[in-house]
């Protein structure tokens, strides 16, 4: 008889710009686990959930210089070093010729990396969650808006948290298990 | 005063999305499209395109047998259809992109209806445009020789090649863009997902959606990469079709060797592009009821998109010709006088009055709204286009001595095998209507008025919208 963890609280608010309100005044109370849940980004969400700003450039900036490279190691060592030919009297590795190939294998690995950091700093792939159990969570890619506070918040109380999101014009307040 | 009268227009720019429908009927309206049983109409049509497909399965397979002796090549015309045929899917695929990313970039919203469309359009497209150089070298089992591989012969490709830049070029672009398409699906992916009655739909969009269930954290880091993905992508979309063009430019052929390629072929592409878009929009939107979506306004910016493209093309066409005269080579200024009255003057005419005429009847607002012109002279441009390309290659007909001047004819073979590339196509595309959502669903509820929190709506009955639960 395992004792059932709280993973927090769940409430569905009628439409975005309630949900928007919803959210900034749960952070300007100090909750700081507060997760607002969409179909579509919500314009001005991340400044009520006062979020600091993504880290996706950095993954890009990684991938572009790591493609720049390996463009230019491969062309000037391959053309210079491991297999060297003159054609048409030419010197062996001029930047011009590689200009091409510095220009896809920047783009094809900036890329690649702006992928990757998607799955990396959102946690992705994430098969089970659980608010996979909350039945109207569900509509969550259709049409429904909802507002979480996870237990891992300080301010945190299963009580007052339900009350909270009730008080702010949450209906369906639902209390969630791990 | 009274041509003020006459305008019934408002200022504000036409709805994106028409009717009115609420998120719901969104969600549901392009959902119930893929979850549909497939009708007879669409296994008629796959079926279809699938032995088509068949075809060109038959004739690469003949192909491999045989060698390249099956198609039309003769000695000054070394390339034929094969290039010809690459450069027509390639630029077709360049619309795809084109509107994910620079059309993103310029704020353009009403990209939302069209994008995932024309994307998928992309990938398959250059699906098709990479099968001719993959088959057209002849000794095929050599292919690999194109990719940087170390091998036990110690050699290297030569990157001072323009053909090895179109290899990182149409490689990079395709990737990018199937990593666009992939990421702009994961939240549609995740709403069939979760709207999923069988279990193998479930664990197979499930499988795809990544675990994706609408958290605004991850919407930010997700709204951020796709701002990176078309700031990236806009420079490439550009830059493909410039390294296509390189393949002739590069070279010293006269007619080839000009610095007007690249840019003319970009806005060669673009043009292509967006027919080709029109071409599948126009039946797309009448056959799934997607009128509300893809609406007249979406087909009429596209029809002024092509509009503009055409007319840089026709421009570029007259720029060559002044050059050529003005360049005082009599070697570029034969080189297009037989162009256009030479032996291959049939296909210069047709390719001036597909792509210089045709555009042109856009400036009428009644036909860029017509749904009916605008079929028809999408299929126009897209054989303008493809004799474009025709024209430039059959330029090889007459080289440097008299001797060697030839005439190129296709081969059956040369004939069936560019059918053969649609069924390729179309098969793609059929499967892609069955199985994935046409339109990008979240986008489009994320343009609509009352996706805005700041929405009037909203607020005018701001203090009794207030509920308790």
């Amino acid at each position: 008889m395992a004792e059932k963890k709280d993973w927090g609280v769940i409430a569905q608010f009628e439409n975005p710009a309630r949900l928007l309100e919803a959210v900034t005044e749960l952070t300007e109370k100090g909750y700081k686990d507060v997760e607002s849940w969409s179909p579509f980004p919500i314009h001005g969400m991340d400044d009520a959930m006062k979020l600091s700003g993504s880290k996706v450039p950095w993954f890009t900036l990684t991938g572009a210089i790591t493609g720049m490279t390996i463009a230019f190691l491969l062309q000037w060592w391959t053309g210079k070093i491991d297999y060297p030919v003159v054609i048409g009297g030419k010197p062996l590795f001029t930047w011009e010729y590689a200009v091409p190939v510095f220009f896809e294998l920047t783009v094809l690995l900036s890329a690649i990396c702006t992928l990757i950091s998607i799955f990396v700093l959102n946690n992705l792939p994430k098969p089970s969650h659980p608010l996979d159990k909350v039945p109207m969570f569900r509509r969550v890619t259709d049409d429904c808006f909802f507002v979480t506070i996870e237990s891992s918040d300080p301010m945190y109380d299963t009580e007052k948290s339900q009350t909270v999101l009730a008080d702010l014009g949450g209906t369906n307040v639902t209390l969630v298990e791990e | 005063m009274s041509a003020q009268a006459k305008y019934t227009g408002s200022v504000f720019p036409p709805d994106l999305v028409t009717g009115n429908p609420s998120f719901g009927k969104v969600t549901n309206t392009i959902c119930e499209i893929v979850e549909a049983k497939p009708n007879f109409t669409w296994a008629a049509a796959w079926l279809l395109a699938l032995s088509v497909l068949g075809l060109l399965g038959g004739m690469i397979a003949y192909l491999f047998w045989e060698g390249t002796g099956i198609w039309g090549l003769n000695n000054p015309v070394g390339w034929g259809w094969a290039i010809v045929n690459f450069v027509f899917w390639v630029g077709i695929g360049h619309a795809g992109t084109l509107i994910s990313a620079i059309l993103f970039l310029f704020r353009q919203k009403w990209r939302t209806a069209i994008n995932r469309f024309s994307e998928a359009m992309t990938i398959f497209a250059v699906i098709c445009a990479l099968v001719f150089p993959g088959i057209h070298v002849g000794r095929v089992w050599a292919a690999y020789w194109m990719l940087p591989l170390p091998n036990q012969m110690g050699m290297w490709p030569n990157f001072r090649s323009p053909l090895l830049w179109d290899v990182f070029a149409v490689s990079t672009y395709f990737t990018v863009s199937l990593i666009f398409w992939y990421v702009g699906l994961i939240p549609d992916l995740a709403t069939l997902r979760d709207r999923a009655k069988s279990k193998i739909s479930y664990y197979a969009y499930g499988l795809f959606a990544v675990g994706w269930r609408g958290a605004n954290r991850h919407w930010q880091n997700y709204e951020r990469a796709y701002l990176i993905f078309a700031a990236i992508a806009t420079p490439l979309v550009l830059s493909v079709h410039s390294v296509v063009s390189f393949d002739f430019a590069v070279s010293i052929i006269p007619g080839w060797h000009t610095t007007i390629f690249p840019p003319y072929f970009v806005a060669g592409a673009i043009f292509s592009g967006f027919a080709m878009v029109n071409s599948l929009a126009v039946p797309c939107r009448k056959i799934f009821g997607l009128e509300d979506y893809m609406t007249v306004h979406h087909i009429e910016n596209m029809n002024k998109i092509i509009c503009v493209t055409g007319t840089m093309v026709g421009y570029a066409y007259a720029c060559e010709f002044f050059i050529a005269w003005y360049s005082a080579s009599p070697y570029e200024a034969f080189a297009f006088v037989n162009r256009a009255f030479g032996p291959y003057a049939w296909a210069y005419w047709i390719m001036i009055s597909c792509n210089v005429i045709t555009p042109q009847l856009f400036w009428f607002r009644k036909i860029r709204r017509s749904m009916t012109w605008t079929f028809i002279l999408s299929i126009f441009v897209n054989i303008g286009m493809w004799f474009e390309r025709f024209v430039i290659t059959a330029t090889l007909h007459r080289d440097f001595i008299p001797a060697s001047w030839d005439y190129y004819t296709p081969t059956i073979v040369d004939i069936l095998t560019f059918i053969g590339s649609f069924g390729l196509f179309f098969t793609l595309f059929i499967l892609f209507l069955k199985f994935l959502p046409a339109i990008a669903i979240a986008e489009v509820k994320g343009v609509m008025p009352h996706a805005d929190p700041h929405w009037s709506g909203y607020h005018q009955h701001g203090e009794e919208g207030e509920h308790h639960g």
